[in-house]
């Protein structure tokens, strides 16, 4: 998969990156420099993944929900051109997302919220559909043929199979949702972009990086618990890392 | 009992609309296997699916053990039916014992009882209870999983069976097995079954009757060996295919066939009195000789009786094959083609010999029915009655 050979060639390149910032470092003495703005990450981190976790978790709350009705056979004539809509959504570059919802709900963590939310919206709701629609028909049609009721279909048969398929929505949809909250700084919601762009006006390499490193590792960190979190939920008979 | 009364689908399809099913009606008795046959879109699975409303009747009623079908919730209705079909369908998010008894919780049973009733079904189909109710379907065969699909059909006890090509997808040797066990359980469960299949050797092998499709309307209706001696016209006999006079070997048995009067011989006699034997019995080739229990111990041909001296059990030959009274008749002709014989001594379950059975009995036996049929065509009302 090219999202995950691009995350592998992401993360040598970072440790690269730390190689070469350790030696750097151990000869300038920058590691106190780095020190310097330590509290100043650490406050930004916190608002950084707050950020991630209220547009995030709106995103999973709508976007699932959504991927769900759009699958139901009764939505069959509506969905793909829903789904095509959706499609050109994404395609809309974040930042024109946030200059887009500055331009209506003004400055602050509520625009920037709401372009975070669109961005990450669009990728969950995507898979959960296309999970849902890639169950085996022949599954749907036993489960019919037994009795059960549309909504325990759905429950105990379309979501479990589906599940794996939708979590690695949510998992490339929030991990670029952490790499992208930095934007958010530019509407005036904070977050490590702080650093990084204030960093980058400065000229301050220490300061930026004090910015880009910390959202590395945030994007690091989040893609392996949700990775984690979908091999615990995932059924053991559908799960392809538990069989 | 499911009675189907004109049962009629019509799709809507952009090219006009297509009779899937038309005006099907028929009865299947209570604990009998009735298989619908036909060619591909012939409207047999649709017939079918007809019955648990999968596919939406467009006119027509289904009755089950006498009671409409037409009022009750769909939900309540499938769960009392069986249902199997040929892609199984096992949810591979189940665990074995989950996919089992995903039929009883449904129904809300509790759960020491559905939890036995699922090493029951497991017993019953011939699969390790503790070795496979905690596996998940993707690790078991397809022999196995289509196993599990009949035992999650049969799990809540439902009167009716529906199958849709259940064995369809199986190889050839594990189809044999399988279908060998179901009939098996058949015998215990008197379940009445509906089910399609394409395979004609299928449909004689299963079924207590057999309907015949065709562009969706029911062609003929009736037992495997009435079917077989007395096709209603062309398209069911090319279905039937030339050779159906010998797949109607499969439905006799020895037992119907066999002529207990059989000459033999004892070890003691000497070869005149195995001669005179022969000739006494109009034999050709031969004459069996039977130990004190009357198990069968070798023959006597005429040319060593007329040709030697002494007594049989100096000059006997090894006995080719013996058949059982409950083996059928294509075992019959394959053993006499394997050996070029024209008769076998039949043995009950002791070993004893019982009587003989010679090619000209089973041919005549055959023929008697096609006969009959000839006749029948003769008379129009023999015929109507038909």
């Amino acid at each position: 998969m090219p999202i995950q050979s691009l995350k592998g060639a992401l993360r040598a390149l970072l440790l690269v990156a730390i190689f070469f910032a350790g030696v750097w470092s151990q000869s300038s003495g920058v590691i106190d420099d780095f020190l310097w703005y330590l509290p100043d990450v650490q406050f930004l981190a916190v608002q950084h993944l707050w950020l991630t976790a209220i547009s995030g978790g709106l995103a999973i709350a709508v976007a699932i929900p959504l991927g769900i009705l759009l699958s139901r056979p009764s939505m069959a004539r509506w969905a793909e051109s829903l789904m095509q809509i959706l499609n050109v959504g994404t395609t809309i570059p974040t930042l024109a997302v946030l200059a887009l919802s500055m331009s209506f709900l003004g400055i602050g963590t509520v625009p920037a919220v709401f372009g975070l939310f669109v961005a990450t919206l669009l990728p969950i709701t995507r898979n959960t559909y296309a999970g849902l629609k890639g169950v085996n028909l022949a599954l749907m049609e036993a489960a019919a043929g037994i009795g059960m009721s549309p909504l325990q279909q759905l429950l105990r048969v379309e979501l479990p199979n589906a599940l794996y398929v939708i979590f690695a929505g949510i998992r490339t949809a929030l991990t670029i949702n952490v790499g992208t909250v930095p934007l958010a700084f530019l509407i005036g919601a904070g977050g490590l972009g702080e650093l990084i762009f204030t960093g980058i006006d400065l000229y301050d390499p220490v300061m930026m990086l004090s910015g880009a490193i910390p959202t590395a590792l945030l994007a690091i960190v989040v893609d392996a618990l949700i990775a984690t979190v979908a091999f615990l939920m995932v059924p053991r008979g559908v799960n392809p890392n538990r069989a | 009992m499911i009675q189907l009364d004109n049962l009629t689908k019509v799709f809507d399809t952009p090219k006009g609309a297509v009779v899937a099913a038309d005006h099907i009606s028929m009865e299947v008795p209570a604990g009998e296997i009735c298989i619908l046959l036909g060619p591909s879109g012939c409207g047999k699975t649709t017939t079918l699916k007809m019955i648990n409303r999968i596919v939406k009747p467009t006119s027509g009623k289904v009755f089950i053990d006498g009671e409409d079908t037409t009022g009750m919730d769909t939900q309540q209705l499938r769960r009392n039916l069986g249902y199997v079909i040929q892609q199984i369908g096992l949810f591979p998010n189940m665990t074995i014992e989950e996919n089992i008894t995903v039929v009883p919780k449904l129904l809300g049973w509790d759960k020491a009882r559905y939890r036995e009733r699922a090493r029951e079904m497991m017993a019953m189909i011939a699969m390790e209870p503790d070795a496979f109710l905690k596996r998940y379907p993707s690790e078991l065969s397809g022999g196995q999983q289509q196993r599990i699909g009949v035992a999650r059909a049969l799990a809540a006890d439902p009167p009716v069976m529906l199958m849709d090509e259940p064995f369809g997808a199986i190889d050839p040797i594990n189809r044999t097995v399988i279908q060998d066990e179901f009939l098996k359980m058949q015998q215990e469960l008197n379940k009445t079954i509906m089910f399609v299949s394409h395979d004609i050797d299928e449909a004689i092998k299963m079924g207590d009757r057999i309907a015949v499709f065709r562009e969706g309307k029911l062609v003929q209706y009736s037992t495997p060996d009435d079917l077989l001696a007395a096709p209603k016209n062309a398209f069911v006999e090319s279905f039937l295919g030339e050779d159906r006079a010998l797949k109607r070997l499969n439905l006799v048995k020895v037992r119907e066939v066999v002529s207990d009067e059989i000459g033999t011989v004892v070890p003691g006699d000497t070869l005149e009195t195995a001669l005179a034997k022969i000739d006494d019995f109009g034999y050709q080739n031969s004459i069996l000789m039977v130990n004190d229990q009357r198990q069968p111990v070798g023959l006597i041909t005429r040319a060593v009786a007329r040709t030697t001296r002494g007594y049989c059990r100096d000059h006997f030959q090894n006995v080719p094959a013996t058949v059982n009274l409950d083996d059928d008749l294509r075992k019959v002709a394959s053993l006499m083609f394997a050996q070029d014989t024209t008769w076998l001594p039949c043995v009950d379950d002791d070993g004893r010999v019982c009587g003989q059975i010679t090619q000209r009995a089973m041919t005549h036996h055959l023929g008697a029915r096609f006969r009959a049929q000839e006749t029948n065509d003769l008379t129009p009302d023999a015929a109507t009655k038909e």
